[in-house]
């Protein structure tokens, strides 16, 4: 995070060297520290740091180092240092903006490393939104791209959109638990599953996951998320950000497990995705579009798996091998981050070396590219899940754990479970199909020269590190599968299922690669051969793709819903808000009658008594004819002036109530002020303008009419319920005692406004400043910009 | 149409004064009788407007060269000057201290800080009614 702060003073001041060499030192540096954990953390220990944040709400940076951080931290930088390196070669000097792309690249790599090292919820979130916002500015880094820009709304909308639902859950969670930590989540676990608010937390974190992971049918960011620079593509899309899901269901899985509801969404949601996304792969012509499809089908497997291994809470007893399928969902995500980064590296190179990425021009590069075939072909056979390559260990510990979730008796598996090894082995044979489309489509075929926009050579050796690397080890996962899962997985495993095992050696899961003859060999054999017999017959039924219709797809759904949504909003923006006065005055007295009079009714506050009503006095019965006389003549005056001279009469009337109830200072100073403001409507009503001056009556309309006495009644029975329940003594009798004594002075009114409660008139007269400045601002400057104008013309 | 205004010009002079000594003496009494400051500021301001109508805005600035601005800024900070007086000597903000002097020609009397903050009521009233009044007089 620090460095990310020097990348651009280094970019600035060191223009010879290439950026990304002093990036490099980072992610190496921490990969060589986390290393340095592995033995222990495999021996079952636990690293916690703590730093507070904002202690008075119990927030607090924890960070944590078990199994499953430290497995996915290494993965981070690993391939971080990797995807550094390569970007190294694939991004020009001279024409990018390099410090901007490797201040976002730190910047999210600190965030993922925040996400999986987070003990607390907060936190946690935290950095998931940053993973977000450092995601969307690295899609967009090309931003004078439409494209660019449309992916990088398309997934910063949906990803945080997911975020503040687990946010939602979270805090659910914390309500629930009282803690924010997750460890002692964790630990009161049993005692969650009954809490109402369980299942809402429950859907909700899972919704967070799921927009972050790709899974169905959130996916629909992935593949426009591919417009970014191909590093980037490498190491979020592939590696890391999109495993923050995974890590977060992986991280849950001990809390939610318990929960029938949970397996089935993360099973089902995770199947579905599998199938959907290597079925659609192959319909796609863009090299990083098949790659993206098969990112999200493969997280799908990894979903899945998950799901299955949360089965495994539910019977520790019967059956050994669905605690495979922790084991298989981590040995997975390993060997998926392995291969697909490679395989994005090499798309990544033909199209800088040839110059495009679609897979209808390219071909026959095998001779021209060798190495990069061999990369590819390693990667894709791996994807496909083929020995002698980690993903043939993966893919069959993912058909065993299929075929036993149908063992289980529990959650109706035993009647629907046999529906998720089909459709796994049918998405295994799409998975298949697209593999080999990829790279023999690239690679091999006739070599069409005139369609490249570049005259295709090898890449430089530079760029080739990172995927020969990562291919090396592909390969070697195969022949060491136990040292990996020893080392790293089974940690992992511990962590996910921390109520089956102590420490990581109580495991009994060692990987062979061959297992002898049984189903999912079976399965696998009739994988190859089906999938080699519709990759051969692909030209035939590829252009079924074609005849889905287009508005069915996903994508299309959501452009509608945001298209839908732009323009209803503005629609109803636009019924509600007129710009007119009227209209908004016409909301808010009927808004304030509704609220006065409704809470009336619902407090039974109407009362009515006239026990200390003073005795009415003749004239008043007069004051009051006048009054009213006055008000008639101001509503019902045909023309401004009459209504002025009526408002007038009113004023003074109510000059001589004052008079009559004994108010000699508010009799003066209304008496005063009504002249003046009479004077300055005249003023007023002179200076309007002549145009559209048609003294005419005023319309009559009856919305208004019954707002306004409606208002009126409002007013009345709350001034009539006021005064028949005074609760409170009034306190004027302590002035009239002490206004000589300790004022010194006659007046009570003159001495609460000077003294008792100068602190009123104070502003009060603040306030009579303020208006003549304004009065003074606005006619002067008026008179200045007409000059101005005037000067212009 | 120019008139001549020998009548209401020379009833205005002496009205003029007659006015204003009754702000006065009504602004002076605000502790007592009623009136007070505001009434005060504002029949003072209503006997300048009768010269206003009798003479003309330039006259008129030319008899009584009042900056009306300044005047309410000067009545503000005297009313807050008043106010924050008291909590230099360690008492609470608005403390009013008022005795009993005997002073010359004018006998026993009693002075109040209140009538300070008053006069700052004074000034204010009288410096924004005559500000919105020329204002507006002068705009064409």
């Amino acid at each position: 995070m620090l460095a990310a702060i020097l990348v651009p003073f280094l970019y600035r001041s060191i223009k010879n060297i290439h950026t990304g060499w002093f990036v490099l030192a980072v992610p190496a540096t921490l990969v060589v520290i986390y290393a340095s954990y592995i033995t222990q953390v495999a021996k079952g220990e636990i690293f916690t740091g703590e730093l507070p944040w904002i202690p008075s709400l119990d927030i607090s940076i924890v960070s944590y180092l078990d199994g499953l951080s430290l497995l996915f931290s290494l993965l981070i930088t690993g391939i971080g240092s990797l995807v550094v390196l390569y970007s190294i070669f694939y991004l020009d000097k001279h024409k990018e903006k390099l410090h901007n792309f490797y201040v976002y690249l730190l910047l999210f790599m600190s965030a993922m490393l925040g996400v999986v090292q987070s003990d607390h919820l907060i936190t946690l979130y935290f950095f998931w939104e940053l993973t977000s916002i450092s995601s969307f500015l690295l899609i967009g880094y090309w931003y004078n791209r439409d494209a660019s820009r449309f992916g990088a709304l398309k997934s910063m909308m949906i990803t945080v959109g997911g975020g503040l639902m687990m946010l939602g859950g979270f805090v659910l969670l914390y309500l629930m638990g009282g803690t924010y930590s997750i460890r002692e989540l964790i630990v009161m676990a049993p005692n969650l599953v009954d809490q109402p608010l369980f299942t809402w937390s429950l859907v909700l974190i899972l919704l967070g996951a799921f927009t972050k992971s790709a899974q169905f049918p959130f996916y629909i960011w992935l593949p426009d998320a591919m417009e970014a620079p191909t590093p980037v593509s490498a190491y979020l899309h592939s590696a890391t950000m999109v495993k923050a899901g995974i890590y977060l269901v992986a991280r849950f899985t001990p809390i939610f497990a318990a929960s029938e509801l949970w397996v089935w969404l993360v099973t089902g949601v995770g199947i579905l995705t599998l199938f959907w996304g290597s079925f659609f792969a192959v319909k796609q012509t863009d090299l990083k579009g098949i790659l993206a499809f098969s990112t999200v089908s493969q997280l799908g497997l990894i979903m899945s798996l998950l799901g299955a291994s949360a089965v495994a809470f539910h019977s520790n007893d019967s059956i050994d091998t669905i605690k495979f399928a922790a084991f298989a969902a981590i040995f997975h995500l390993i060997n998926h981050a392995t291969f697909k980064g490679s395989l994005f590296m090499i798309a990544g190179i033909i199209d800088h070396e040839t110059g495009t990425r679609d897979i209808r021009k390219l071909g026959g590069l095998m001779s021209i590219m060798p190495i990069s075939f061999t990369v590819a072909a390693i990667g894709s056979l791996s994807m496909a899940g083929l020995p002698p390559f980690n993903g043939f260990l993966s893919k069959e510990m993912f058909l065993t754990a299929m075929l036993s979730l149908q063992k289980f008796e529990l959650f109706g598996f035993d009647t629907w479970g046999t529906l998720f090894p089909i459709v796994a082995w049918v998405a295994s044979i799409f998975t298949f199909i697209y593999s080999f489309y990829f790279v023999f489509r690239t690679f091999n075929g006739n070599y069409k020269p005139e369609k490249l926009p570049h005259k295709p050579h090898e890449a430089p050796i530079g760029m080739l590190i990172s995927p020969i690397l990562l291919a090396v080890l592909v390969v070697l996962i195969f022949f060491i599968p136990n040292f990996i899962g020893d080392t790293f997985v089974k940690p992992a495993v511990q962590a996910i299922q921390p109520f089956l095992y102590d420490t990581p050696q109580d495991i009994d899961i060692h990987v062979v690669a061959w297992h002898g003859i049984n189903p999912e060999l079976l399965m696998t054999i009739g994988i190859i051969i089906i999938g080699v017999l519709l990759f051969v017959a692909l030209p035939n039924w590829q252009g079924m793709y074609q005849r889905l219709p287009k508005a069915f797809t996903l994508n299309n759904a959501y452009d509608k819903i945001m298209q839908g949504l732009d323009v209803g909003l503005n629609r109803l923006s636009r019924i509600y808000m007129t710009g007119s006065m009227r209209h908004y005055l016409l909301y808010m007295f009927s808004g304030i009658v509704v609220i006065v009079i409704g809470s009336l009714v619902v407090k039974n506050a109407f009362s009515l008594s006239f026990q200390d009503t003073a005795p009415i006095r003749p004239y008043e019965i007069i004051l009051v004819i006048v009054l009213l006389i006055g008000t008639a003549i101001t509503v019902l005056a045909k023309s401004r002036l009459t209504a002025i001279i009526g408002l007038g009469s009113v004023g003074y009337t109510v000059a001589l109530f004052f008079v009559i109830f004994n108010a000699p200072d508010l009799a003066l100073t209304q008496l005063v002020i009504e002249t003046i403001s009479v004077a300055l409507f005249l003023l007023a009503f002179y200076h309007l303008p002549k145009l559209g001056k048609r003294e005419e009556r005023m319309r009559f309309q009856l919305n208004r009419a019954v707002i306004s006495i409606a208002v009126g009644v409002m007013v009345t029975l709350v001034a009539l319920s006021a005064h028949s329940q005074k609760l409170i003594p009034s306190i004027s009798k302590y002035y009239e005692e002490t206004v000589y004594s300790l004022a010194g002075g006659g007046n009570i009114v003159n001495v609460i406004l000077v003294d008792y409660r100068g602190f009123d008139t104070l502003f009060e007269i603040t306030v009579l400043g303020i208006a003549g400045m304004a009065i003074l601002a606005m006619i002067k400057l008026r008179m200045n910009r007409k000059e101005k104008s005037h000067e212009n013309k | 149409m120019k008139t001549n205004d020998v009548i209401i010009q020379f009833t205005a002079k002496i009205v003029f004064f007659i006015i204003f000594f009754f702000s006065i003496h009504i602004f002076l009494a605000g502790h007592y009788t009623p009136g007070g400051g505001f009434v005060g500021g504002l029949l003072t301001s209503s006997a300048i407007v009768l010269l206003v109508l009798a003479f003309d805005i330039n006259t008129v600035r030319h008899i009584l060269p009042i900056n009306y601005t300044y005047l309410t800024a000067i009545g503000l900070l005297l009313a807050l000057a008043t106010a924050a007086f008291p909590m230099f000597m360690g008492k609470p903000f608005f403390t009013h201290y008022f005795n009993y002097f005997d002073l010359p020609l004018l006998g026993k009397q009693s002075l109040h800080t209140a009538m300070l903050f008053d006069s700052g009521v004074y000034l204010v009233v009288v410096g924004v009614t005559m500000t919105i009044i020329q204002t507006i007089g002068e705009d064409e």
